[in-house]
């Protein structure tokens, strides 16, 4: 094929705000190559298309550049500024059809080595499953082993198992820790005036959580204006200026230094949020609330953070401040919790991800306008006086219970046809009530019928009492409730109990096969088949084998077993019957046409 | 008075409250007569009150369209005029009976508009008085009779009184209250089973009627302390599979409303007998998963 490979001149940029390096796009359908053309420049990328998760690319019609942003499957994007539109959509296409090969590649030596697929966690849980559970491993002995069914279709229908397992074993995500970013002391050497910090990407992510205006000026500087390194140098020198608490000196630094000031000034993203927060308090609800949130502005004791009192400097109070503020942030912060899930060692993705959590959360409760109507409509519902309202009709729905006669008379069914015929009988209700009243007026004036009751007849009632107790009592045991399974034998107990449990998962398979519709199903009906019919017979060797005081009892619990395959192994028969008379009458077996 | 009665009332004194079954379309059909299954009765109520005598008797008349208190032996003098030959304690009965049954085909003749009502008899109305009965016993003080309830039933459920049954059946489980049951009708009834079951009470169905004052005496008679040391027949068995409301299967497994407790043996979108919603249940999603599963060893 000619267009085995394509080459186009184009711009790669590791984010949006990257202004790009200019190179060669080179697709082929394995892999895709950018070569820069400054040989010295460090940004050379190789991706194999099967990583590729999806691309996404700027419409013509929009003003923006001819843009191809490629997402790999682990998340990071690959953005390629192409010269002019042809040329990115011929790349597209060109990646489009090395995707969907590369997607059905895979499928196919999924289906028969599917278990080879499967990842390692997940066999590890199967196996904890088994060992925990001995039923299960009997069963899985049984059919996995023997061939019955094969180890998916044993487990496909125990996802639930697997799926309740995976979510306990989630893992708990690591929170901020509680000990506040200030606390870090540079370390010192003694000798010299240079202090130097350690930061950890945890540091750094806990900084830009709570300093948004930190994290804002890193995007905008960093490495446009200056590189990290210095950034974090400028960040600290603010951070010394605060802890020699000279405000003086502070104001000066800013004064002469613009992105110094950054730091050295309060957090005026932190104060929009504020009164943003502020503003959804219900001023009817809690009057306290509002302050207690904005809590950059609350007066404080003007104590310092390493504790000391502070002489008030009214001129340069904007570069300052306490201990208060820090502490109240820092907790907002830890409690708010680790929001995003970003494990990078890169200082920027960090910066942006938090960012882009930011604006999801602002864009949610942004919408300002609306949020003022629903407030004012919020305030005017909940200062309503409820005895001066309307009264509110809550929405009725009605349960249309049906007749539940219909359901009982059906139940009944035939036996109702008697009283149907009472219908006829209603027809004289009153002969019914004259009989029953000559009853009546019949023993009040001859009194108890003499004799009350034949001795013989009262015999046969003792009889017949005594035979139904006395069998009653071998059936049941003594107490109604005990279970007959507990007078068992263990072994046959178990047995009795691991059969119910057998014939339960092959007829779930069995019938979950059914409408037979591929030649596979075919022959899993067929080996489940042969399995029933060799459980039936192990069956009847236990009905033989037990106790002939048991047999019949044993022989009752096995009964709705026996009815189960049996209905089964009819079902199995009839399909059977039905698939040869289709083939046979000249009609194809189903998936021809 | 109370100090005798504190020493009297021991735990072998009972209160029966007997349902007695007055419908006129089952006696019309039975092959003993509404008057001898009174002389039974009758001398089974005899019988006892006369094991011990604290014990009382609360006899009620379970009608086609009503339902009544026709005797309680606390409230009824026992020095009244002899009849014939008869205990003349139920002469007051029979002569109550008789004004019931009037009064009830009165009533019934002004119903007379359910035409298609199974000719079953007011069951549920019958087991709520005498609840009512038993539990005014129970708050007249700490000393009172052991109170039991004995249905004579002889016409078939009233499923239209299900659900009416139903409660009082539990009520008197709460209550601790057992009924016991002795159908005599033809086919077994479920409602009598069922409750006799739930409350611990005895369940039996006579094979001869004419011995029937022999099984009364047998098997009813015995107050509840002394149940514990007699041998009782007990049912063999009790089904306890429902059937659905879609197709009235007996089946094992089902789908249930959570709002109204419907059995459905398949899944349903919405409740056909409350009309309650189902959102898509979990089982689905999983078979569709293994739909596909089992479908794609063939491509």
């Amino acid at each position: 094929m000619a267009s085995g490979q394509v080459e186009k001149r184009v711009k790669y940029k590791s984010s949006l705000k990257d202004p790009g390096t200019p190179g060669f796009l080179r697709i082929r359908e394995a892999m895709l190559f950018f070569v820069p053309t400054d040989p010295k420049s460090d940004s050379k990328l190789k991706v194999l298309t099967q990583n590729i998760k999806s691309q996404k690319y700027t419409k013509e019609a929009s003003n923006k550049p001819p843009w191809l942003n490629m997402t790999n499957k682990q998340g990071r994007s690959y953005i390629f500024e192409f010269e002019n539109y042809a040329d990115m959509q011929t790349c597209r296409d060109f990646i489009t059809k090395a995707l969907a090969k590369c997607e059905e590649e895979p499928t196919k030596p999924a289906v028969s080595t599917s278990s080879e697929q499967l990842n390692i966690a997940d066999l590890e849980m199967r196996f904890k499953l088994l060992r925990e559970n001995s039923e299960l491993q009997r069963l899985h002995k049984q059919f996995v082993e023997s061939k019955v069914l094969t180890e998916d279709e044993f487990w496909a229908t125990r996802k639930k198992l697997i799926g309740k397992d995976s979510i306990r074993k989630s893992k708990q995500q690591v929170g901020l820790k509680s000990m506040m970013v200030s606390g870090i002391k540079p370390s010192t050497d003694g000798r010299t005036n240079r202090v130097t910090f350690n930061l950890t990407p945890e540091i750094i992510f806990q900084i830009f959580a709570e300093k948004p205006a930190v994290r804002q000026a890193f995007i905008n500087y960093v490495p446009s204006k200056m590189t990290e390194k210095d950034f974090w140098t400028k960040y600290f020198r603010a951070e010394y200026l605060y802890s020699t608490k000279n405000t003086a000196v502070a104001a000066a630094e800013a004064a002469e230094d613009e992105e110094l000031a950054v730091f050295l000034k309060p957090d005026e993203i932190l104060a929009r949020e504020a009164r943003q927060k502020i503003r959804r308090v219900d001023p009817t609800l809690d009057m306290e609330a509002d302050q207690g949130d904005d809590y950059t502005h609350l007066m404080d004791h003007g104590i310092q953070r390493d504790g000391t009192m502070d002489v008030i400097e009214p001129q340069n109070d904007q570069f300052k401040r306490s201990l208060l503020q820090d502490l109240n942030r820092h907790a907002a912060v830890v409690l708010e919790g680790r929001s995003i899930d970003v494990d990078s060692e890169d200082t920027r993705i960090v910066a942006e991800a938090l960012t882009r959590v930011k604006q999801v959360n602002k864009a949610d409760g942004d919408t300002t306008k609306e949020a003022n109507q629903e407030r004012w409509e919020r305030m005017s519902r909940v200062a309503g006086m409820e005895d001066l309202q309307a009264p509110q009709n809550f929405p009725l729905a009605p349960l249309s219970i049906k007749d539940p006669r219909d359901y009982f008379e059906s139940q009944q069914g035939n036996v109702l046809n008697v009283p149907r015929g009472a219908g006829a009988l209603k027809r004289n209700v009153h002969e019914a009530y004259g009989l029953l009243k000559e009853s009546i007026l019949e023993i009040r004036a001859t009194g108890l019928c003499v004799p009350l009751i034949k001795p013989d007849v009262s015999f046969d009632v003792f009889r017949s009492l005594t035979q139904t107790i006395s069998t009653a009592k071998n059936i049941i045991g003594k107490n109604p409730r005990e279970s007959f399974l507990d007078r068992l034998p263990k072994s046959t107990k178990d047995e009795v109990l691991h059969h119910w449990a057998s014939i339960q998962e092959l007829l779930r398979h069995f019938w979950s096969s059914y409408p037979i519709t591929t030649t596979y199903l075919h022959i899993k009906v067929g080996k489940l088949k042969d399995a029933m019919s060799n459980t039936y017979s192990q069956l009847e060797a236990m009905k033989e084998s037990v106790q002939s005081d048991l047999r019949h009892q044993v022989s009752l619990l096995v009964r709705p077993m026996q009815q189960a395959l049996d209905a089964a192994f009819q079902h199995y028969e009839a399909d059977l019957q039905r698939r040869k008379a289709k083939s046979g009458g000249g009609e194809r077996p189903n998936g021809y046409v | 008075m109370a100090s005798v009665a504190s020493k009297l009332y021991s735990d072998d004194v009972s209160l029966l409250v007997l349902l007695l079954d007055t419908n006129p379309f089952f006696w019309s059909t039975t092959s003993i007569t509404f008057s001898q299954f009174l002389s039974h009765v009758l001398a089974f109520l005899n019988a006892v009150m006369g094991l011990n005598q604290l014990n009382q008797v609360v006899v009620i008349a379970t009608g086609y369209s009503s339902c009544d208190y026709i005797y309680d032996s606390s409230s009824t003098s026992s020095n009244h005029g002899t009849g014939n030959g008869m205990p003349a304690l139920f002469s007051s009965l029979l002569e109550k009976l008789e004004d019931f049954v009037t009064k009830d085909e009165e009533l019934s003749k002004e119903k007379n508009v359910s035409k298609d009502r199974v000719a079953s008899s007011l069951l549920s109305g019958s087991l709520s008085m005498a609840l009512c009965y038993i539990q005014r016993v129970f708050r007249s003080g700490h000393l009172h009779p052991q109170p039991r309830i004995l249905c004579l039933q002889g016409s078939q459920d009233g499923p239209e009184q299900y659900v009416a049954v139903m409660n009082s059946i539990f009520s008197a489980q709460r209550l601790m209250v057992p009924i016991d049951s002795c159908y005599i009708g033809t086919q077994n009834s479920a409602f009598l089973q069922q409750a006799s079951y739930i409350t611990g009470g005895v369940h039996h169905k006579p094979q001869q009627l004419d011995g029937l004052f022999q099984y009364l005496t047998t098997i009813f008679a015995t107050d509840l302390h002394s149940r514990g040391f007699v041998q009782l027949p007990k049912p063999v068995g009790v089904d306890f599979r429902a059937s659905c409301f879609c197709h009235k299967k007996t089946i094992d497994m089902g789908y249930i409303c959570s709002v109204c407790l419907s059995i459905f043996c398949e899944h349903h979108k919405k409740c056909t007998t409350c009309g309650s919603v189902f959102g898509q249940s979990k089982l689905d999603d999983v078979s569709s998963v293994s739909d596909k599963k089992r479908k794609s060893p063939d491509t």
